[in-house]
């Protein structure tokens, strides 16, 4: 079976400039609902109390607003979460409430109304950890970013690394954007789903780059965006093929991972896809637009001077 | 060209058997034990204690399945829950208060394999269910403490070489200590460099005084920050080991904090009453010179407690001893009349102080004062009858048997070197920890089954092969991981089922390969060898950028994150090593013995 049997290389350079506006139109995108909407940041960075609760039968919402009204708490947040008999309750941190004490009163107000009552999951951050992990994601983001330019640089050429990165910071605020758009929450889950793909979607400009280099050796007559053009296709079902498997496991676990996974399957998802298109259809007209060439990798040949021997 | 020298297929052979032994003890599931260690250091999980448990338990008429010594704890694992709660509850009435009965979970493995240290992967707490506490350190009442007891300290010094002083106070984390005369603040200067060496001194004069100046170095500072945090270490150790939890973690993250995390404890509350019990101890004088007023303010140099009957007694603001200078307190009766009683053994330090003290103050109260979250009510207020030395202390009177036993607990337990918040509580409930297991377990399986359906469609032969390395790359992961006893988390089983998705991509990339050489006409055993070859470069790039995402999230996640990015390193190894290894063994296997080679299959 063969998917992909492509007589011709498929001209991708000359396409550069629909693919460029179309890359900008979707980060301006995401920028626009980053900046309007925001990311809807969950409990681990905005501080709170989050408490998930089983009921033996479907669960009456209104009567738990009405338990945690009575226990002083009107402005909690109560959904389903799941099922029907899986309750979720966010509250919202605030100063004068008894911090790590209050899952108890909460738990405690419960079982009064309904004895059957499970606690699931408990998840309580003080305003000092968030500022650390929203800090800390930061570091992170850039550390690797640094590592990935430094690593390719290193490799390649400081040109491959920084379209790579370019091409990659570009699937992360669109990931970004649309956890902005849809108000999922954000959680730190999300965050290091964001960055594995960060360091998952370079491998795609790495093997396209590859190739690149390789032709600049083996194809000496051709142009830059003929080699370019070569790479790409040459690459193109290998590109699919590993992307669909790594998206078959992401599907699994977004599918049957239950609510934990959910989001961080959600953020790969997105990652997957973009980094296909993003390596492919930016990274490289990038990549040409920097003016990458063979005297990147190759000396030009020494000529002997001509010698008179007697 | 497609061969391996022997010695290359042993090693690959003795690889996948160590992985084979080492992933063996996940499948044979925990068993529910019990686990009985001593509290006291002088005290050892031995033979002879072993031998006890085993007749407790054989009395009961309970027959573990298993019972052996296993470090400093004797492990009897039960057949079902309602032994085991049976079990502990036998064994905590035999023991005694001596010893820590615990449940816990054990493996099923064969003994060989535990000899082995072959244990099953650990499971995180979001896997397992428990808490997750973090904790922050006061710093500042840690600091303010020091200076609280260091001005005592002064006074006393001063008066010990008969320095004429008119005050020591302390003004923020400056210590100021007034004298009349400047021949006095010379001599007082002297006496404090000598005995204070974490103090600088500076000498001024103000409203006609003469002043001294003590700050505390910032060395002094520092250690007197680590050193709290150290104490506090150790008495969340004594309180959580009251709990009776099989294997806390209690350790120090960064310079304030503290994380407590309790496997299986489902009482939440019950967990945060003894860990956020912020008390801390004072021996204080009653101050029974002035009248008390309810409503007026306390005199200078005094403040007001309630007792616990709610009566109001003046107490003086100068601290004897604290919590710290308690070595040991144990509930008992008084010899002489019978009456409860709790029996307190200090320290060096605080033997001596307290001796001082007690002289001083014969006929006089003193208070033990416990504060709880910045308010202080008095435990007991008992007359010093005489001199007391050799730092036993008895306090008896008015007091119940069980009071005499909460007493000493509150004191034992120890006072925390500074107050302490819960700045972070995870709790997972058993029910959502089981199904966490099945929810990872069952999107690894059906995410490998689709992928390999797939692979073996479409490459057919090299397709099979690329799944049986990769089959190899999940049992060295899982090997990995239990060798290494990392924690294995939610997000980490995501990582599991994430680096299989990915160390495919090495496979495609050599069967891609494969088959071009395969198009442009080269003979399949150069195909093979080409494919192999050139692939190589490129996995090596393309794993390192992801191994540079996954350590810097080891570096930088906390929690869960951290146990994703343990996988996702470890992943990338194995995955190296079995795509290129493994892989290339197999085919070598399959193809490499036939010199004419016409056909691959490779779909």
């Amino acid at each position: 079976m063969e998917f992909f049997k492509i007589k011709r290389d498929i001209p991708f350079m000359s396409y550069g400039r629909y693919t460029t506006a179309i890359s900008l139109v979707t980060f301006l995108f995401a920028v626009f609902f980053l900046a309007t909407k925001g990311l809807n940041f969950g409990v681990d960075f905005t501080g709170g109390t989050v408490i998930e609760v089983h009921y033996a039968q479907p669960a009456d919402l209104v009567k738990v607003r009405e338990q945690l009204a009575a226990t002083g708490l009107p402005d909690a947040l109560v959904q389903n979460f799941g099922s029907s008999h899986d309750v979720l309750i966010q509250v919202p941190l605030k100063q004068n409430l008894a911090g790590a004490k209050l899952s108890d009163q909460v738990m405690d107000g419960l079982r009064k109304q309904d004895a059957g009552v499970e606690m699931r999951r408990v998840e309580f951050v003080g305003p000092q950890v968030g500022k650390d992990l929203v800090d800390n994601g930061a570091l992170a983001l850039l550390l690797v970013s640094l590592g990935i330019v430094g690593y390719l640089w290193l490799r390649f050429e400081w040109k491959f690394g920084l379209s790579a990165i370019i091409a990659n910071l570009h699937d992360v605020v669109i990931i970004l954007g649309f956890f902005a758009f849809f108000q999922w929450e954000f959680s730190l889950s999300v965050l290091a789903a964001v960055l594995a793909v960060l360091g998952y979607s370079v491998n795609e400009s790495v093997v396209v780059f590859d190739r690149i280099r390789e032709n600049f050796r083996t194809m000496r007559k051709a142009e830059v965006a003929e080699i370019i053009d070569n790479a790409i296709t040459r690459t193109m079902s290998r590109t699919i093929i590993t992307h669909g498997c790594t998206q078959m496991m992401v599907g699994a676990m977004l599918f049957l991972g239950g609510e934990t996974l959910h989001y961080f399957a959600m953020a790969l998802t997105i990652g997957i896809l973009f980094s296909i298109y993003s390596s492919v259809l930016v990274a490289s007209p990038l990549l040409m637009l920097l003016g990458v060439s063979r005297e990147d990798f190759i000396k030009p040949e020494k000529t002997d001077a001509e010698e008179v021997l007697p | 060209m497609n061969r391996y020298p022997l010695w290359k297929y042993l090693l690959i052979l003795a690889v996948l058997l160590v992985g084979l032994i080492y992933t063996l003890p996940n499948f044979y599931g925990e068993s529910p034990a019990v686990q009985v260690s001593p509290l006291r250091t002088s005290l050892k999980a031995d033979a002879a204690l072993l031998e006890r448990v085993e007749k407790t338990l054989k009395a009961a008429g309970l027959n573990p399945e298993v019972i052996a010594l296993d470090g400093n704890s004797v492990k009897a694992r039960f057949a079902d829950t309602d032994n085991q709660l049976k079990a502990k509850d036998v064994l905590i009435g035999q023991l005694g208060e001596d010893y820590m009965v615990a449940l816990n979970l054990l493996s099923r493995s064969p003994h060989w394999l535990t000899n082995l240290h072959a244990l099953p992967m650990y499971l995180g707490l979001d896997l397992r269910g428990g808490v997750h506490f973090l904790l922050q350190v006061d710093m500042k009442a840690a600091l303010g403490k020091a200076l609280e007891a260091a001005t005592g300290d002064i006074r006393s010094a001063l008066r010990d070489q008969n320095i004429a002083y008119s005050g020591v106070s302390r003004e923020g984390n400056v210590l100021l200590v007034k004298f009349r005369d400047a021949e006095a603040r010379s001599k007082g200067e002297e006496e404090i460099k000598q005995r204070f060496t974490d103090y600088m001194l500076s000498a001024k004069e103000a409203g006609g005084e003469f002043v001294l100046q003590a700050t505390l170095k910032p060395e002094a500072e520092r250690r007197i920050q680590d050193s709290a945090v150290q104490q506090n270490l150790l008495t969340l150790r004594n309180r959580v080991n009251e709990l009776g939890v099989a294997e806390p973690v209690i350790q120090q993250q960064g310079a304030d904090r503290v994380v407590v995390q309790l496997p299986g404890v489902q009482d939440t509350a019950h967990a945060k009453d003894i860990l956020g019990r912020t008390a801390t101890l004072e021996v204080r004088m009653v101050d029974d010179e002035h009248q008390v007023s309810p409503g007026a303010a306390a005199p200078f140099g005094t403040e007001m407690f309630k007792d616990r009957d709610g009566n109001l007694l003046l107490v003086k603001k100068q601290v004897i001893l604290t919590g710290e200078r308690i070595n040991d307190a144990q509930p008992g009766f008084d010899n002489r009349n019978n009456e409860p009683a709790v029996h307190i053994n200090l320290d060096g330090v605080g033997a001596r102080k307290f001796k001082e003290a007690s002289r001083e103050n014969v006929g006089k109260r003193m208070a033990i004062i416990l504060f709880e979250k910045g308010k202080g009510e008095i435990v007991t207020a008992p007359v010093i009858r005489e001199e007391i030395g050799g730092g036993r202390v008895q306090i008896s009177g008015r007091m119940s048997t069980v009071e005499a036993q909460d007493t000493s607990l509150l004191l034992r337990a120890g006072a925390l070197a500074a107050p302490m918040e819960i700045i972070e509580e995870r709790t997972i409930g058993p029910s959502l920890g089981a199904d966490n297991i099945k929810r990872g377990f069952d999107s690894t399986k059906i995410g490998f089954i689709m992928v390999a359906a797939f692979m073996i469609a479409y490459y057919l032969m090299f397709g099979t092969i690329s799944m049986l390395a990769l089959a190899a790359n999940l049992l060295l992961l899982v090997a990995l991981l239990s060798m290494l006893q990392a924690t294995l988390t939610l997000p980490g089983m995501a990582g599991i089922a994430l680096t299989l998705g990915m160390a495919i991509d090495a496979n495609v990339l050599i069967n891609e390969r494969i088959r071009e050489e395969l198009r442009n006409g080269v003979t399949p055993q150069a195909a093979i060898h080409a494919g192999y070859d050139r692939a190589f470069g490129t996995i090596i790039d393309s794993n390192a950028t992801t191994l540079i995402a996954g350590i810097a999230l080891f570096m930088f996640g906390s929690g869960p994150v951290k146990g994703f990015a343990v996988v996702l390193c470890l992943g990338i190894l194995t995955s190296m090593f079995s795509a290129v290894l493994i892989s290339r063994a197999l085919v070598n296997m399959i193809y490499g013995r036939k010199a004419r080679l016409a056909k691959v299959a490779i779909g």
